[in-house]
């Protein structure tokens, strides 16, 4: 009951008679086989979910997994074969055709990968659709499209048709005929997909900025990781009809479940999952407690260590600053007749990373730095520090039984 | 010696038995088809002369262009040159009767096929016939049933012009995008307003082709149907044939062709995109790009 939409054991079978197939599915039998022997598709097979209230929750998966079935049972736009569907604790799959329709007029509205927007109405009637076919007047439903046309930056062009926009416009136009509504849940079918890569940034930007102004329930279809990353709060993989991992992007990044989550990861860019944090290293650098550390001991002690920096903490483990062999030969020669001083004296000006700060911010840094930059987190506590390799290993991250796979093959 | 599949037989046993039996219908009908051709006929034949030639001039010049407008007044003279205008008119009356009968009849019908397949399976067949069975072959079961004149010539004209608008009309819904009616649905719309709000106007260029169609075809078939007196131009290309005059003959034949190419232009214009203009922003492109406007009859 807590949760805003919760999916529990769904199955939908494509031809014919689902029972059959429904039996087949419980004893183990996968898709393939059932096809071939009764000729019944399995689009999704106990498919069970929750998605809380203001959460951009993720359906990612190739094509044929499954995904855009699940979606259209949510609104039963394809009838499910089993399970239950409940929103708000209503189950959906049990509603009469009547209560259906005002739950579609209502509560949950849906944007298309293709826009599907009308050709013969005005981006003004497009956004107010579902208010004019939910019996509106005309002058209510007017204002209030023109306020979601406002959410959406497209008011001025209110009097346009859908063939005069470009491919972004028409899916803001989708998204703001969506929010006119005010529905408590939204559903995106591949929406950014038929997009530009440029212009599907944007479009994610947006969807974000709407969701920091008024957190609405998404429920968002995709086969892209990267978008699936950027935009969601916590994903679902599916494979083949199933679920096979919900998690937030980071667990799924560190922890996929199977090969197939796996393979999702290959050559896409990391560096806005992880943060510095995550991949900063202990072993990177010399650390020297500062109390009353002088400057010859903290020489002999790189000197020891074979290494050319060190970071100075306190007891507490906050970091104090970072000092060179250069830096500390730099002090001793510059003090009169080669005086021992104290260790602040050599610290040298190379301020740490935080270590909430994502990767893609801190290339260029860790790059440009001769050294380890350090990082510390919010309370200034030492971490560890990101070397130039570690930063490149973690970029060209290749799953490691693939590229030993790989290597045997080619040996 | 006996046929084994006396089909023909069969036929007029049928003919027979619903000459019997059912002539109450074929009254029926024929009230029908009489009151709405015949009314039409008469309010045509009723309208002044220059009315006509100010509306259809009108209506070509806002749906067309002022070139087309210009066409028609030519034509229509011509046609009240050749001293033809009855006829003409009443042949446009039984060309309108026959689509107006033929739209009422194979519109719903396309709608109907569209939305299931059982009755797309049922149907298809039988627009076969009757768009490929000779049209001479039910003329005479036509005359039968409603004897000589304008109503058998109408209802012949109905059945081979009805076709392409019940086809049209399917092929018009059943190719909507799935996603446009997907977001119908989606948004709420019951059964009626997914067919008015969504699938229509979507198939809307669909189905005026199909309009189109059926007006060209029961044009096509005045001729015919003349010759079981449905009278109008036919009649007149039908005595240019049996006095073997060539020249009326062809002065019938050129009204039906003026005709169809007022019909067409201005049907196929209300299939055009532009039908969201108003008329006023209509007539200012008009005169803006008044050289670009193509309007070659």
């Amino acid at each position: 009951m807590d949760s805003k939409l919760a999916v529990q054991g769904v199955y939908k079978v494509f031809g014919g008679d689902p029972r059959e197939a429904l039996e087949r599915i419980k004893r183990g039998e996968d898709k393939d086989t059932i096809f071939a022997e009764t000729g019944l598709t399995v689009g999704v097979a106990d498919a069970s979910f929750s998605v809380e209230e203001g959460e951009v929750f993720v359906v990612m998966g190739l094509s044929g997994s499954g995904k855009s079935t699940m979606v259209r049972m949510l609104n039963r736009l394809i009838e499910p074969s089993a399970g239950s569907i409940t929103l708000n604790g209503r189950d959906i799959t049990r509603m009469s055709r009547k209560e259906l329709i005002a739950v579609r007029r209502r509560s949950i509205s849906m944007v298309f990968q293709s826009f599907a927007l009308m050709p013969h109405q005005t981006v003004l009637q497009n956004t107010a659709f579902g208010l004019n076919v939910s019996g509106m007047k005309r002058e209510e439903r007017e204002k209030r499209a023109m306020e979601a046309l406002d959410a959406v930056g497209l008011k001025a062009n209110a009097d346009s048709y859908p063939d005069e926009l470009s491919g972004g416009m028409k899916q803001r136009v989708g998204l703001a005929r969506a929010l006119a509504t005010d529905p408590e849940i939204l559903l995106m079918d591949e929406a950014f997909s038929a997009l530009d890569p440029l212009i599907r940034t944007e479009m994610q930007d947006e969807l974000l900025r709407l969701q920091s102004e008024q957190a609405r329930t998404v429920v968002f279809i995709t086969h892209d990781l990267d978008e699936a990353m950027r935009v969601g709060d916590r994903i679902a993989i599916m494979e083949g009809g199933r679920v096979v991992q919900i998690g937030t992007p980071d667990e799924i990044v560190r922890a996929p479940a199977n090969d197939y989550v796996r393979s999702f990861f290959r050559g896409v860019d990391v560096s806005h999952v992880f943060t510095a944090g995550d991949i900063a290293r202990r072993d990177q650098l010399t650390v020297v407690e500062r109390s009353g550390m002088r400057l010859r001991a903290a020489l002999s002690r790189l000197d020891q260590s074979g290494r050319q920096v060190a970071v100075v903490n306190d007891r507490a483990r906050v970091l104090q600053g970072v000092v060179t062999v250069d830096s500390i030969a730099q002090q001793l020669e510059s003090s009169v007749g080669g005086k021992d001083g104290d260790i602040e004296s050599a610290f040298i000006d190379d301020p740490p990373i935080l270590a909430s700060t994502p990767l893609t911010d801190i290339m260029t840094r860790v790059a440009e730095s001769p050294w380890p930059v350090p990082v510390v987190d919010d309370e200034g506590h030492y971490v560890g520090a990101i070397s130039r390799a570690t930063l490149l290993l973690t970029l060209d991250r290749q799953d490691p039984e693939a590229s030993e796979e790989e290597a045997s093959h080619g040996a | 010696m006996a046929r084994e599949l006396p089909i023909g037989e069969y036929v007029s046993d049928g003919v027979d038995f619903l000459l019997d039996h059912a002539q109450g219908l074929f009254d029926g009908i024929a009230a029908g088809i009489e009151f709405v051709s015949g009314n039409l006929t008469d309010l045509l034949q009723a309208t002044p002369i220059w009315a006509v030639f100010a509306v259809l001039a009108g209506l070509g010049l806002w749906r067309v262009g002022w070139r087309f407008a210009l066409f028609v007044l030519v034509a229509l003279y011509v046609i009240l040159g050749m001293d033809l205008w009855e006829q003409t008119m009443d042949t446009l009356g039984l060309v309108l009767a026959a689509t107006l009968v033929a739209l009422g009849i194979g519109l719903p019908s396309g709608v109907a096929m569209a939305k299931s397949d059982i009755v797309a399976a049922v149907v298809r067949p039988v627009l076969d016939f009757m768009q490929t069975l000779p049209a001479f072959v039910y003329l005479i079961p036509a005359v039968l049933f409603f004897g000589l004149g304008e109503v058998p010539g109408t209802i012949a004209t109905v059945i081979f012009s009805m076709p392409p608008a019940v086809r049209l009309m399917n092929l018009g819904i059943r190719h909507v995008p799935v996603e446009n009616v997907e977001a119908g649905r989606a948004f709420g719309c019951n059964g009626a307003q997914l067919l008015f709000k969504v699938e229509l106007p979507l198939a809307m260029p669909s189905i005026m082709a199909g309009v189109n169609q059926t007006i060209m075809l029961a044009l096509s078939m005045v001729v015919i149907a003349s010759m079981i007196g449905a009278g109008g131009l036919g009649n007149t290309v039908l005595t240019g044939i049996q006095r073997l005059d060539v020249g009326l003959g062809f002065e019938g034949g050129l009204g039906v062709v003026i005709l169809a190419i007022i019909l067409d232009r201005l049907t196929q214009s209300f299939g055009s995109r532009s039908t969201a203009d108003s008329p006023l922003s209509r007539l200012k492109s008009l005169f803006s790009r008044g050289s670009e406007e193509s309007s070659k009859g």
